[in-house]
């Protein structure tokens, strides 16, 4: 049984790692820092990396990957922009690497997935529609480990 | 039938700073502060929609809940995962503009369209829930 304190530090340093997570959210398309991360809150790139994949199941880089990945099937299904076009709108440098982690993730190349999916979640509720088309990568993921 | 969601639940780890939010930040008005041994019940809701609110509550004042599932509530709570609510205004960007000067709650996502046709931004709360603001008309 780990003491009040202990506990009330874990609390702390997970919503540390809610404020790192959200921040690859928001700034998906941003070449990953993981160093810049971590001194945002005060942590080492080593010990924010095996924190955030004991709290999340994947480390930062995945996360991104994935969050990039998930905006990139959600332009996709737009249809007005080019493979090429969403490539580098959610911040890979180079169109092999993303189709290959796209297809890696999605089951399928970007091209077929931008021909099939157009306008499939039109009028799903967007929370849903935002989990529904969540690329598996974290349905995959271990369940957490806690130290 | 004539049935309308009358109260939601949002779960609060802090009530004087979670109560600060929704009133200071969000514009919310106050209706209703149960206390109840130290803890709070804040009713909260939009000027404008007198029927809808949103009671912050404490988690873990349910005698059903175990000393495991506390820890485990107040964990997702605090890595972000446990609870969210989807709210509407009619110009998501100034919306924005005003939560994002606000003292507390963290910005999540700037406003975004989104390909299903919605406009939105997300923030969190203090205790970490989120919230999505999307545009209506």
């Amino acid at each position: 049984m780990p003491s009040r304190a202990a506990a009330d530090q874990h609390l702390r340093d997970l919503a540390l790692l809610r404020r790192v997570r959200d921040r690859i959210d928001r700034e998906y398309a941003q070449p990953l820092d993981v160093e810049a991360l971590g001194r945002a809150v005060g942590m080492s790139a080593g010990h924010l990396s095996r924190q955030f994949k004991a709290a999340y199941g994947e480390p930062p880089y995945n996360y991104l990957m994935t969050r990039r990945i998930e905006r990139a099937m959600a332009l996709l299904r737009r249809g007005d922009l080019s493979v090429t076009e969403v490539c580098f709108e959610v911040g890979f440098s180079s169109l092999g690497t993303f189709s290959s982690r796209f297809a890696q993730l999605v089951g399928m190349p970007p091209s077929v997935y931008r021909e099939q999916a157009a306008g499939d979640m039109r009028g799903v509720a967007p929370c849903v529609a935002k989990r529904a088309t969540k690329p598996i990568r974290n349905r995959e993921a271990p369940a957490a480990t806690r130290a | 039938m004539d049935i309308k969601i009358a109260q939601a639940m949002l779960p609060h780890n802090d009530a004087a700073e979670s109560l600060a939010f929704y009133r200071d930040t969000l514009g919310f008005e106050v209706r209703n502060d149960v206390e109840y041994n130290g803890m709070h019940w804040i009713t909260v809701g939009p000027p404008n929609q007198p029927d809808t609110a949103i009671v912050l509550y404490p988690p873990e004042a349910d005698p059903g809940v175990t000393e495991d599932e506390r820890r485990t509530i107040a964990e997702m709570m605090a890595k972000g995962t446990y609870a969210s609510i989807n709210l509407a205004t009619p110009d998501v960007d100034a919306a924005f503009e005003r939560l994002q000067a606000g003292s507390s709650g963290e910005v999540v996502q700037e406003p975004t369209d989104q390909p299903y046709g919605v406009r939105d931004c997300a923030f969190r709360d203090p205790a970490g829930n989120l919230l999505r603001i999307q545009q209506v008309n």
